[in-house]
């Protein structure tokens, strides 16, 4: 089986079997990364565009780690030093960048949609590093990969997602594919931080996170987008770290075994507690070493032969 | 060749290994998947119970390093290479069911290679079909199996859930 697909856009649009296989192609290159020699020949001679018109350190790293891993070529574009600031549209961006022969794109871009918009414009094949709030599908693959990797099955798994699920492109990712994999999802923050409806998606909503965590095996803690402070989300930094905070009193409410995750940076002290983000139920680093790993996974799979 | 064939062409394999490296000081098996995984196995086997010693034993995907990856429609799903030993100044003898162009052997060799760097690569292969299309030669042969190109040989082993044979038949 094989990814029959241009373009990696959105968690929505994968079906179990894609994700299924997305996850055991991750497996091999795991291997490849903990060899001497990390690097194997399979993109000799294709050329991998990282276009990050907003910031981003974790994500566009592991991507370029991931396409040199592989033999890639890369080229990193980031806005402040390219022609959009002379106003050059995303679209004509893309399709100069594509005059090069670029194989694959990887966006991440502050517009909803953005991804998709590029993808119906462009021959390359496009991969989704997160559009405004819409997904960020490598994140939630990495999170399943590392939930898989400490062997918990999907099916009847508990997971907590803490925090501003609204703004959170990651969560949103997240909950498809859990939702989809057979997963029990539930969302825990303040009533001003979920997105209208959001139960349609077949996910509980708790205002209480103690009462949110009570058995879950999995707690998925959101950043606080302290930038969005002001807006009148939550009245102060620090009554939302006591009323959402993860602390190791709370951590003992999950079942035991549960891990944390955190997709990153985290804001010690506010969402998650230091001794929480550093304790051993905590897998937050595995998750970026097998963000790597999933990330040549999908390279892979992306590029066969149009 | 019938499934008494393949056990008397290991046990003669398993022999010439041991004779060619004067014993198994230094010796490991890395099998190229699928089939020469099993094959690498039965020979460990073999030679474990000639010798009396431990054998270390790998298992190659070559998939990555194949010279047609990027020419291909769909990409073929990955297996699993494991590598459990230093290879430094080890003699690796590679395992493989059938021989024919090479490319596989090739591939094969760049993989092991980064993996460290191995005193010696040996190769045995069960069948040797000929239509070589680079200059590889195998140093342990369970029988020379004259085709044409338009033919295909399969080794099918227990392991895979058929009985042990090799069948020929036109594509």
């Amino acid at each position: 089986m094989s990814l029959k697909r241009k373009d990696l856009l959105s968690l929505a649009s994968l079906s179990v079997d894609e994700i299924a296989l997305i996850l055991e192609t991750a497996d091999s290159f795991k291997e490849v990364t903990g060899r001497e020699i990390k690097k194997v020949p399979a993109l000799r001679g294709k050329t991998v565009v990282n276009l990050f018109f907003e910031p981003s350190t974790r994500t566009r790293t592991s991507f370029e780690l991931a396409a040199k891993r592989l033999s890639a070529d890369v080229i990193n574009f980031s806005p402040s030093s390219s022609s959009v600031v002379k106003g050059e549209t995303l679209l004509d961006t893309a399709r100069n960048i594509e005059a090069m022969q670029a194989d694959i794109i990887v966006l991440r871009h502050s517009s909803a949609g953005a991804a998709e918009t590029l993808a119906r414009g462009v021959k390359s094949s496009v991969i989704n590093a997160g559009d405004g709030w819409h997904e960020h599908p490598t994140q939630a693959l990495l999170d399943l990969y590392t939930i898989r990797g400490r062997g918990m099955g999907f099916r009847g798994l508990r997971v907590a997602i803490v925090g501003d699920v609204a703004h959170s492109r990651v969560a949103r990712s997240n909950i498809y594919a859990l939702t989809k994999l057979g997963a029990e999802v539930r969302l825990v923050g303040p009533p001003t931080m979920m997105p209208w409806g959001v139960e349609k998606l077949g996910v509980k909503v708790y205002s209480d996170m103690d009462e949110g965590l009570r058995g879950v095996n999995v707690i998925m803690m959101l950043r606080l987008q302290l930038e969005r402070q002001g807006r009148a989300l939550f009245p102060t930094i620090r009554e939302y770290a006591r009323l959402y905070g993860l602390t190791a009193e709370r951590v003992k409410l999950a079942d035991t075994g549960a891990i944390v995750m955190h997709p990153g940076p985290i804001n010690r002290g506010v969402e998650i507690a230091p001794d929480v983000a550093d304790s051993l139920s905590s897998v937050i680093l595995d998750q970026v070493a097998n963000g790597v790993a999933v990330r040549m996974g999908i390279l892979y799979l992306m590029s066969e032969a149009g | 060749m019938d499934a008494g064939d393949i056990a008397r062409a290991l046990t003669r394999i398993a022999h010439e290994i041991v004779e060619r490296n004067k014993g198994v000081k230094d010796l490991a098996l890395v099998g190229i998947r699928t089939g020469g995984v099993h094959l690498a196995h039965r020979l460990v086997k073999r030679i474990q119970s000639i010798e009396g010693a431990q054998i270390p034993i790998g298992e190659l995907d070559i998939t990555l390093y194949r010279d047609d990856l990027a020419l291909r429609k769909n990409q073929p799903v990955l297996r699993k290479t494991s590598v459990p030993f230093d290879m430094a100044d080890k003699v690796v003898v590679l395992v493989d069911d059938v021989l024919f162009t090479g490319r596989t052997i090739r591939a094969a060799m760049d993989g092991l290679m980064d993996f460290g760097r191995p005193g010696e690569i040996q190769l045995a292969v069960l069948v040797d079909r000929g239509h070589r299309q680079l200059p590889i030669k195998a140093n342990y042969i369970g029988k020379n199996l004259p085709t044409s190109r338009e033919e295909k040989i399969q080794v099918l082993l227990e392991e895979g859930g058929e009985d042990d044979r090799v069948v020929i038949f036109k594509a």
